[in-house]
């Protein structure tokens, strides 16, 4: 294939700005940063990155979750269309699990055996991924990112090659927990949760902030049964005012629908990977035609509280949110702007800044080091846990009411630790802007 | 004489399969393996059904018994391999006895039916004990390579040797099961229940055996699948998987134990191809996640029109025209049927 002079003089000047940038924050175009790019580790060839992941892209997880992955790799198009990672190009193949982990392990086993991949990345879903993460950890293959909020991930001595990404899911239920201890003193709550390791850290996060004497009820549902008539009816029997719900997005939905058909309506606190109201609403409006209802999503979604760890899609003058709209209409004209094609955007960036700092022939254990050598703030509001003893993310989000199918925040960053008793903080730094080009810089 | 044909056979299989495995790639490997554990479960779906004349839409249920108690043991108990996969066709066994004390009284659509239900019903067990049985995120199944095979060994070469060596052991013990006594009145129940129970069988006590040995050897698919995917989720066991079985011992050739294998080949092979296919083709996930089942349907229906007794049968027509054929036909699962080419087995002289 011939590349017209026109993009090749792309390429040539991207590179260059990249080497400039390189040379500009201290790597001082030593001799290595020169170095011919080698075959330096299985997937990495002189001319692209082969990454892999198992995605939701059917069944019932998928509603919402199945714009992560093309969010990721609209994200990785730019880097490439841009010089690339030094000069690689990011290739990211991601299957379908159908949120099933025996299929999880099957497509992982492919990824891994078959293409070979250099790591897995983001593979999404607590019961999917823990399917896989022993066999990432014994053959070595970076687990980077897991799309999960689990504790599971956080455990650099069995684990060393798996990092979390997404805040995580007890830190998040303290935050969460000290909200309602505040706004909702006396009331009765009720606690609805995925029956797995998920909703489990939630509520473990929130039971370390709520006192017990205030929960009334604690259900959780099977995300193989989608009937969740009998928890509504336990936490209404209960007389539970606040409901708070670690779910998947299509279990909020299940969550509202049903309460509503049994005229319950408690004040909804949502765990963030249940609550984002563009894919809610659409979820709500399908469920309810399919029972020959017709309701309004975003009515329906109104007043939802819940937490966010990326800036508000609401916030048109954030730098990062003006990169990822600028992003979505560039590459994802078909998808909703939400907040799932926001996290996907926002994983891709940490991914392009650990292989940056991995160097220009990473090994395997090149890209671990690097992300246990810690990360510079990206598109989330708090900072990153990474260190060689922590191995989650996002380490704080702020609290936020759902108002016209957005996230409007209602009070700063919140952040904190994942001990029973590390305080909540609030956060004082601003969150650094959005590179003007992008991209990390080395 | 028989057993040291079957044997033979046996060994020469295995030393080929261990040449393959070294040569091929670490996936292939892991393909090998599946293809074993399914080989194994199939082959004794193929018993029941070609030879005793029961049909079992469940034996997906018997592979989650084997499956899980293979986990159980690796997860409480130090035992060594062998022992724990012979725990888990022991185990499976035992359930598919309390089954088939049932199921014996139970005939056609009948025991279809009940078998459809153990397997709707059984794997969410694991959602109802979710203490034991770690709900809908399952248990983990996994196997370290052993120290003597070194650091570097491809822990997939490792499972395929192991699932290789259960197949094959499995593949001969039933071999000469058919050539048994008991397989032979097998077959004559399965032909006629009267004529056997006048012939002095105990028509509802074989029946139960064979549900026994299915059941074992779906107990021991189970849980050599387990750890060939180092996983038991309740999401592995679904209808799907039991059909999927079914449709492998049909497509094999029914009553044919060299059908299993080529029965669990397409069950493994087929859907990774076709989803390889779809994704470079570009289709979206929705799209491309229905194409195997399609192209599963198509298949079947193409095989069962074109060879009406499976791959093993259309083989044998092909390459064989005088060897006996082993593989029964469809229609061999009507009851009393009229005499067929399979009766040169000579069922008769030895039960008279």
């Amino acid at each position: 294939m011939r590349r017209s002079p026109k993009t090749r003089l792309g390429a040539v000047a991207a590179v260059a700005a990249v080497a400039l940038a390189a040379a500009a924050c201290g790597s001082s175009g030593s001799p290595s940063g020169s170095k011919a790019l080698t075959a330096s580790a299985p997937g990495i060839t002189p001319s692209q990155i082969l990454i892999g992941s198992h995605q939701p892209l059917t069944g019932v997880a998928a509603p919402g979750y199945d714009e992560i992955a093309p969010a990721s790799n609209a994200y990785f198009q730019y880097v490439n269309a841009h010089g690339g990672i030094y000069g690689r190009k990011i290739v990211y193949k991601y299957l379908n699990d159908q949120y099933d982990p025996t299929d999880t392990a099957s497509v992982v086993h492919q990824l891994v055996l078959q293409d070979n991949v250099y790591a897995i990345f983001n593979g999404l879903g607590t019961p999917t991924h823990l399917a896989v993460v022993k066999y990432l950890n014994s053959s070595k293959v970076p687990d980077v990112f897991v799309a999960s909020g689990c504790e599971c991930w956080n455990a650099p001595g069995t684990y060393p090659d798996t990092f979390g990404w997404q805040l995580d899911y007890i830190r998040e239920g303290k935050i969460l927990g000290s909200y309602i201890k505040q706004h909702f003193a006396g009331k009765k709550i009720g606690y609805f949760y995925q029956d797995d390791e998920f909703g489990m850290d939630g509520v473990k996060g929130l039971n370390y902030e709520l006192p017990k004497s205030q929960v009334v009820a604690s259900e959780s549902y099977n995300p193989a049964v989608t009937n969740v008539a009998p928890q509504v009816t336990a936490l209404k029997a209960a007389g539970a005012q606040v409901v708070v719900s670690f779910s998947v997005p299509a279990f909020t939905a299940l969550l509202k629908l049903t309460s509503l058909k049994l005229s319950f309506s408690p004040q909804l606190v949502v765990s963030d990977v249940g609550s984002d109201p563009i894919t809610l609403a659409g979820l709500l409006q399908s469920f309810a035609k399919q029972g020959g209802a017709t309701v309004s999503g975003n009515a329906l979604t109104q007043g939802i509280i819940t937490d966010g760890y990326l800036p508000s899609l609401g916030d048109t003058s954030n730098s990062w949110i003006q990169l990822f709209t600028k992003l979505h209409s560039k590459y994802l004209p078909k998808l909703p702007l939400d907040g799932n094609v926001a996290y996907g955007l926002a994983v891709g960036y940490t991914f392009v800044q650990a292989m940056l700092k991995a160097g220009r022939n990473p090994s395997r254990q090149d890209l671990i080091n690097a992300i246990n050598g810690g990360l510079p703030q990206g598109a989330a509001v708090a900072p990153y846990a990474y260190s060689s003893s922590d191995h989650n993310g996002i380490t704080g989000a702020y609290m936020a009411v759902v108002k016209n199918g957005v996230l409007v925040p209602t009070g700063p960053v919140q952040v904190t630790d994942d001990s029973p008793t590390g305080a909540i903080t609030t956060e004082t730094a601003a969150q650094p802007a959005a590179p003007a080009s992008g991209i990390p810089s080395p | 004489m028989t057993l040291l044909r079957h044997l033979a056979v046996a060994v020469g299989a295995g030393l080929i399969l261990l040449a393959l495995s070294v040569k091929v790639t670490p996936y292939r490997d892991y393909q090998i393996a599946e293809v074993a554990a399914y080989v194994v479960a199939v082959a004794g779906l193929t018993v029941l059904i070609g030879l005793s004349g029961q049909i079992s839409v469940g034996n997906g249920a018997f592979m989650a018994v084997g499956g899980y108690a293979g986990a159980l043991l690796l997860i409480h108990q130090s035992w060594p391999l062998a022992l724990v996969f012979a725990a888990s066709a022991v185990i499976a066994a035992a359930a598919g006895a309390i089954f088939g004390l049932a199921a014996a009284r139970l005939r056609g659509p009948y025991l279809a039916g009940a078998t459809l239900m153990l397997a709707v019903a059984l794997p969410s067990l694991a959602d109802q004990y979710t203490g034991v049985f770690g709900g809908d995120q399952g248990l983990s199944a996994s196997i370290t390579t052993p120290a003597f095979l070194g650091a570097t060994f491809p822990p997939t070469r490792w499972q395929a040797w192991l699932t290789c060596a259960a197949a094959l052991i499995t593949l001969v013990l039933l071999a000469n099961l058919r050539r048994s006594r008991v397989g032979r009145s097998w077959r004559a129940v399965r032909d006629d229940e009267v004529a056997a129970a006048l012939s002095g069988l105990n028509v509802a006590r074989l029946q139960i055996l064979a549900f026994v040995v299915s059941a074992a050897c779906a107990g021991l698919g189970g849980a050599l699948l387990a750890v060939v995917t180092g996983i038991v989720a309740p999401g592995a066991y679904t209808l799907t998987l039991s059909i999927g079985l079914l449709t492998a011992a049909v497509l094999g050739g029914l009553g044919s134990l060299p059908g299993a294998v080529w029965g669990s080949l397409v069950l493994v092979l087929v859907p990774t191809y076709l989803t390889n296919v779809t994704a470079s083709h570009g289709l979206s996930g929705a799209a491309s996640s229905s194409v195997p089942i399609a192209a599963y349907g198509v298949v079947l229906i193409v095989v069962m029109l074109v060879f009406p007794a499976g791959i093993q049968g259309a083989l044998r027509r092909i390459f064989g025209p005088a060897a006996p054929a082993a593989a029964v036909p469809l229609n061999a699962l009507r009851r009393r049927r009229p005499a067929s080419e399979h009766e040169e087995e000579g069922i008769h002289e030895k039960i008279t």
